[in-house]
């Protein structure tokens, strides 16, 4: 025990404290995003992360909006196992074929208003991947989507200011 | 080196006619011999790594079907050539039961019959697919959508007092791909495991048919993500294999350089992960705090946090100038894994949960075939870059660590080794990096010809085979991630372990579904 206590002071704060956000708006109003996570959703925006057919290097990078240097929680954005509980679907990948009824059935299940991010440059058009027998593009083509968030795969830096957008 | 093909014609006689001119050796066999040639090498101690097949409808042929055999350093493909109307063959699934998941995913994606096979039910191809929808034969259309039709999964059934099923996925809890798998238990104990994937097929290998050879390459990071490094370099060499072209030195040190930087990335995630499934976030959140270092100076160093697009055939778009900075942080992060490692081994309620959990045997393990860390968890001494070594590997020493246990203690202590292996070789690497250019030219291959490549990604060993067609084109790129074999080997490693443990199992595999459903 008191070799993980060692290391944790040993550690210290490692958290970015300051992400940097390109959105213009975001300066001029002089906000955080977690002002805004407070204000808007009462300080808890919770998000379900659903991969509809990517590679799995967007899902590494959302993954790491929970490490210690991003630590999204401080900022309010919490990651949810059900989509009931859900007022984000943060969705990853082009649509496969075999994924299109899930995501809607996971869409259907996520209370209104439900707001949609197209995560990762294949989410936003198909990417790569395109449209094709197995691949539907993206996921505009099967739910409707609030926010893109282009990159292939976007930093976790991207993502923030993704989520920024909808607390504007 | 050439005990496989000995063998092989010593049985085969005039029916085995090799072509000695490929890499590797190609021996064609009749078809209705096929299944006995995988009894031979079966016998000589071979492991089958890949079976696929291709439409030969571009040079005027049937179909083929392949099957690609590994023992040592030998790889060994043997081809079959089989009729456009009704093409059948001799299932391997007597002699390989990893044959079982690759013939139901040709039968399902090309429209070959494997006979005698024991499973008929598609695989990634699901029910509600057409029956006739074969995407990689030549007539299929990729760009037109498919009609969905009524279908049923035949689920596998146990019955008796007690047995119940649970469902799980495709979306599951976490932030992870999906796949659905379907468990009988008796109380806390299951009895079986169902896996069944195919949720992320995205059409990769018939994508790569419309595909540019040099444009591909990014198609091949793409197929798993967390493996880009390993996936671009595998599809790289099989092409510069078909066009002779030399690769820089430089490159292939730079190569090695990502290929361990993508390993000690990816496996400090797993460690950290493994531990947070057994409730001990404190090594999650120290292990990620550290694979996020590496990140950023990935990003730092070569533009790019998971050094996406940076292996291109004919060698690497990035150069490394800093050397320091790697050395500085590989001091940091050694130093601190040393000391996370002693607190993982003296943390005893975490071993109680990871010790004796998921053992996956060294009879099984080596009766599927399996490759990577699950393997050299489960005493098989498999990596491409000890027993083939391509270069820089040739010249440098790579010690592998080959652990007999096979439970879930044993597949992350593997990964603790080889971390610090990963980290020497780095070392070596930046020390003994010749100076040379970092890219050649890499044309375009000749009409009908095959490439190959067996490379050590951090799950494991990634095949890709290539061939040209008539025109000059992709007529056909086999992928084989280390996932198309080991999650078969999960459903044997999980039997008899509790329901709560399931996610402990599954993470210290970490299988792609990406790069198994493709």
């Amino acid at each position: 025990m008191i070799r993980i206590l060692r290391q944790i002071f040993r550690t210290g704060i490692v958290t970015d404290l300051s992400p940097q956000f390109d959105d213009p708006r975001i300066t001029v109003a002089n906000l955080t995003l977690e002002a805004s996570v407070k204000r808007r959703f009462r300080r808890s925006l919770t998000v379900r992360e659903v991969d509809a057919g990517s590679c799995n290097g967007c899902e590494l990078e959302i993954h790491a909006l929970n490490n210690p240097v991003y630590d999204c929680e401080r900022l309010g954005i919490h990651f949810t196992a059900s989509p009931r509980f859900a007022d984000v679907l943060l969705v990853t990948g082009p649509v496969s074929v075999n994924m299109e009824i899930a995501l809607k059935r996971t869409y259907d299940a996520v209370p209104s208003p439900k707001i949609v991010i197209a995560v990762g440059d294949c989410a936003c058009n198909g990417g790569i991947f395109g449209e094709t027998y197995a691949s539907l593009g993206g996921v505009d083509k099967v739910i409707p989507v609030n926010i893109r968030i282009p990159g292939c795969p976007p930093t976790p830096t991207d993502i923030l200011n993704g989520f920024y957008k909808i607390c504007l | 080196m050439k005990k496989l093909e000995d063998a092989l014609r010593a049985a085969f006689g005039e029916d085995a006619i090799a072509d000695e001119n490929r890499t590797p050796v190609t021996v064609t066999v009749p078809a209705e011999r096929f299944a006995e040639a995988a009894k031979i090498l079966k016998d000589s101690s071979a492991a089958l790594c890949a079976e696929w097949s291709v439409d030969d409808t571009d040079s005027g042929r049937g179909f083929s079907i392949y099957a690609c055999y590994r023992d040592g350093g030998e790889y060994l493909i043997v081809r079959a050539a089989l009729p456009q109307e009704n093409p059948q063959f001799p299932s391997l699934v007597k002699h390989y039961v990893p044959a079982y998941r690759f013939e139901r995913r040709l039968r399902s994606l090309m429209g070959v019959i494997p006979l005698g096979s024991p499973d008929g039910r598609p695989w990634i191809k699901f029910e509600d697919w057409p029956e006739d929808a074969w995407p990689l034969r030549k007539s299929f259309d990729a760009a037109k959508a498919m009609p969905r039709v009524e279908g049923q999964y035949a689920w596998l059934k146990a019955e008796g007092e007690g047995v119940y099923e649970i469902p799980v996925g495709p979306v599951h809890a976490g932030i992870i791909e999906p796949g659905h798998f379907r468990f009988q238990a008796v109380g806390e104990t299951i009895i079986n495991l169902e896996e069944r994937l195919g949720y992320v097929h995205k059409g990769i290998e018939k994508r790569f048919e419309s595909m540019a050879w040099e444009s591909a390459v990014k198609l091949a990071g793409r197929v798993s993500g967390d493996s880009t490094v390993a996936h671009s370099i595998a599809y790289s060499m099989a092409l510069e294999s078909m066009v002779q072209c030399c690769v820089p030195v430089r490159a292939q040190w730079l190569r090695a350089l990502f290929l361990e930087r993508e390993r000690i990335a990816n496996h400090l995630g797993d460690i950290g992960a493994i531990c947070n499934d057994a409730a001990f976030a404190f090594m999650l959140y120290q292990c990620t705090r550290l694979k996020e270092t590496m990140l950023g100076t990935n990003h730092k160093l070569f533009g790019h946090r998971f050094m996406m697009d940076r292996v291109i055939p004919g060698g690497v778009a990035a150069d490394i100038n800093a050397k320091n900075e790697i050395l500085t942080e590989l001091d940091f992060i050694g130093e601190d894994f040393d000391r996370l490692v002693r607190i993982y081994e003296e943390s005893s309620s975490l071993e109680d949960r990871v010790r004796n959990t998921g053992i996956l045997t060294p009879e099984l393990a080596a009766e599927f075939c399996t490759v990577g860390v699950v393997a050299r968890g489960s005493g098989l001494n498999v990596d491409c870059r000890v027993h083939s070594p391509y270069p820089p590997y040739d010249s440098i020493m790579v010690k592998t660590p080959v652990l007999t246990a096979g439970d879930v203690h044993t597949r992350l202590w593997v990964r603790v080794e080889e971390i610090r292996e990963s980290i020497r070789i780095i070392r070596r690497i930046l020390k003994n990096i010749p100076d040379s250019g970092i890219v050649a030219n890499c044309g375009a291959p000749a009409a009908g010809a095959t490439g190959f490549a067996a490379v050590e990604g951090w799950r494991g060993e990634i095949i890709y085979w290539l061939q040209s067609g008539q025109s000059g084109q992709i007529n056909r790129c086999m992928v084989r991630d280390p996932s198309s074999v080991n999650w078969l080997a999960l459903e044997q490693a999980i039997m008899g372990n509790i329901v709560p443990d399931f996610p402990l199992c599954n993470k210290s595999f970490n299988q792609s579904y990406s790069g198994h459903d493709l």
